[in-house]
């Protein structure tokens, strides 16, 4: 039987990339893309002493879905240490109404100021196999320290449209892993593949006027130059609502955001 | 009615190797099992628990929590696979006399040793819809591969057999064909739709197709051919495979939907997807296979056949 030779050269090839793909690989590229603020030129400065400020509350109009519970029970490690049930965090409501998880940012009216990074990174914990806080805000450039607190494997992984994507394991005892994005996003989902239910969102403002409501619904951006702005405020499951708010010289503004409730699929 | 035997049509026989066709059915099914923990891993959203490839972060001995255990399992199962291709391959092309049956082997080692490089890339270009569709398809393809390579081990395959014509219209060979790419793109569509690639419209008008195609053919080949036992096995597995497959299908889009608004993957979604998928493959080699045997079996004819006339076949 005449056997080309091409044939057993063929499969010793294929053998060997075989044995190669399943033995090698390159590392996993951690580095970010540096951040545009850090090396943007300097422009005008906020003057404090006839810097305004706009407050007020996210509301939501009707009855909030209700919170689900997650089963956590094939990682005992996750309900390890947990005091309450684990519960999604989609729609968190306090009294009145009162809507937390709101990212409010002022989206426009800031031409030619430039606002540095702050040095101080954003903190993100996984604790009980979900991520506090479930919504961060945080400024181009700053940096975003990732904490893991439990005795399990996680992996965080942003899926901007913007931004770079990445995805990185932190086995129990690691070390903080430190991000941070190049561009504006709102907001960026972040997810473990590991432990499913972990979702959280991370809004990447080119300015520092913006806060995350807690259960109060309250915000309050200080120092803000005098000008007309477009206020947003942006929430994972109902989307962005803006208004636009004029602040004069030494003036406090209040702004109130109501949206209003729709049933969540499956209520 | 006309037959013939293959011995008189000139084609080079081999002489059947009956450990080379257990080892080629062994390695289907390992392969089948692949597929599962493939599927597996798509439903419960951990393709990307392991961010590294192909180890992970440098080990082989991960820790199997979570989403973990599903993607690791895969990767370990590919590797076995992999394993066994290149033995099947190396097999084929000592043992076998048909040289396009030692260039089938290679084909196949080439499909799995691309396979494994579309489920590195699909880890590490984070689940590009196109990337992860494409694996997704290439399982099928080279699932196919190797049963194809079954069953043209068997002492059947390798056997005398007497052909049959088949002379209305359409023909059966035809159908077979046009039955096979309709399944396989519906695989493709079935994949697309679990990635996201898009919606489930696309899939759901296969779905049409595939059903009228395969029972046109299956009622051929019952109609035709009802005394051949091979047809009339491939006809009736095609049958039971459609309703099935059918029911499953229909059964999966409600798993989805009743499970949207829960947060994580909930066990009916992902038995019921999972079980969709992999029938999805053996309705594909099922069609391979009937394409196969067809061809085989069957000559385009120009007299009209009369089943019940071929005695000498009953008993095969």
């Amino acid at each position: 039987m005449k056997k080309s030779k091409w044939g057993m050269y063929s499969l010793a090839i294929g053998a060997f990339a075989l044995a190669i793909t399943g033995c090698g690989g390159k590392k996993e590229e951690s580095s970010e893309a540096p951040a545009p603020a850090a090396n943007a030129p300097a422009g005008k400065t906020v003057d404090s002493a006839t810097a305004g400020e706009v407050s007020g509350s996210v509301k939501l109009d009707g009855a909030a879905p209700k919170a689900k519970s997650i089963n956590m029970a094939a990682e005992p490690a996750c309900s390890k240490g947990r005091t309450t049930p684990a519960v999604t965090e989609e729609v968190v409501t306090g009294d009145g109404g009162a809507l937390a998880n709101v990212v409010v940012y002022v989206k426009s009216g800031l031409d030619g100021y430039s606002f540095p990074a702050p040095t101080t990174p954003v903190k993100i914990e996984q604790q009980g196999c979900q991520y506090h806080p479930h919504v961060a805000g945080v400024q181009v450039g700053q940096a975003i320290q990732v904490v893991n607190d439990d005795q399990t494997t996680h992996n965080i992984h942003p899926i901007p449209k913007e931004n770079r994507e990445w995805n990185e394991s932190q086995p129990p005892g690691a070390s903080p892993i430190e991000k941070n994005f190049a561009r504006e996003e709102i907001a960026i989902p972040v997810k473990c593949n590991v432990h499913p239910w972990m979702k959280a969102y991370m809004a990447v403002l080119g300015n520092p006027y913006f806060q995350v409501t807690e259960k109060d619904g309250k915000f309050d951006l200080k120092n803000l130059p005098p000008g007309t702005y477009t206020l947003v405020a942006w929430h994972e499951l109902y989307g962005p609502s803006e208004q636009s708010v004029t602040v004069g010289p030494k003036e406090t503004k209040t702004v109130t955001f109501t949206f209003k409730a729709t049933p969540a699929a499956g209520d | 009615m006309n037959t013939s035997s293959n011995q008189n049509s000139g084609r080079l026989r081999a002489e059947p190797a009956p450990g080379l066709h257990k080892y080629a059915v062994f390695t289907a099914i390992c392969t089948f099992l692949l597929l599962v923990a493939g599927a597996l891993v798509t439903s419960n959203d951990a393709g990307l628990s392991v961010p590294t490839w192909p180890l992970a972060w440098g080990s082989v001995t991960p820790p199997m929590v979570g989403g973990i255990v599903y993607e690791w399992s895969h990767r370990v199962i590919a590797a076995s696979v992999g394993f066994l291709t290149i033995i099947l391959a190396a097999w084929l092309w000592i043992a076998e006399k048909r040289p396009w049956m030692r260039w089938l082997g290679l084909a196949a080692l080439g499909g799995v040793i691309a396979q494994g490089m579309l489920g590195g890339l699909t880890v590490r270009m984070f689940q590009p819809p196109a990337v992860s569709a494409a694996h997704a398809t290439l399982a099928q393809l080279f699932f196919s591969t190797v049963v194809s390579i079954a069953l043209f081990t068997s002492a059947w395959w390798q056997s005398s057999i007497s052909e049959l014509d088949d002379s209305r219209s359409p023909r059966i060979r035809a159908l077979t064909i046009w039955t096979i790419a309709a399944v396989f793109l519906q695989l493709i569509l079935g994949a697309a739709f679990r990635h996201k690639a898009f919606g489930i419209i696309p899939h759901l008008i296969g779905a049409v197709i595939v059903t009228i195609l395969v029972f046109m053919t299956a009622g051929a080949l019952k109609r035709r051919f009802s005394n051949v036992q091979p047809l009339r096995k491939c006809a009736r597995f095609l049958h039971i495979l459609i309703g099935v497959q059918l029911l499953l299908g229909a059964s999966a889009w409600w798993s989805r939907v009743y499970a949207a608004p829960f947060p994580q993957p909930i066990a009916i979604m992902v038995t019921l997807t999972v079980v969709h998928t992999v029938t999805g493959a053996l309705l594909l080699a099922t069609t391979l296979i009937t394409t196969l045997v067809s061809y085989r079996m069957l000559r385009p004819g120009h007299a009209l056949v009369n089943s019940s006339s071929t005695p000498e076949l009953l008993a095969r």
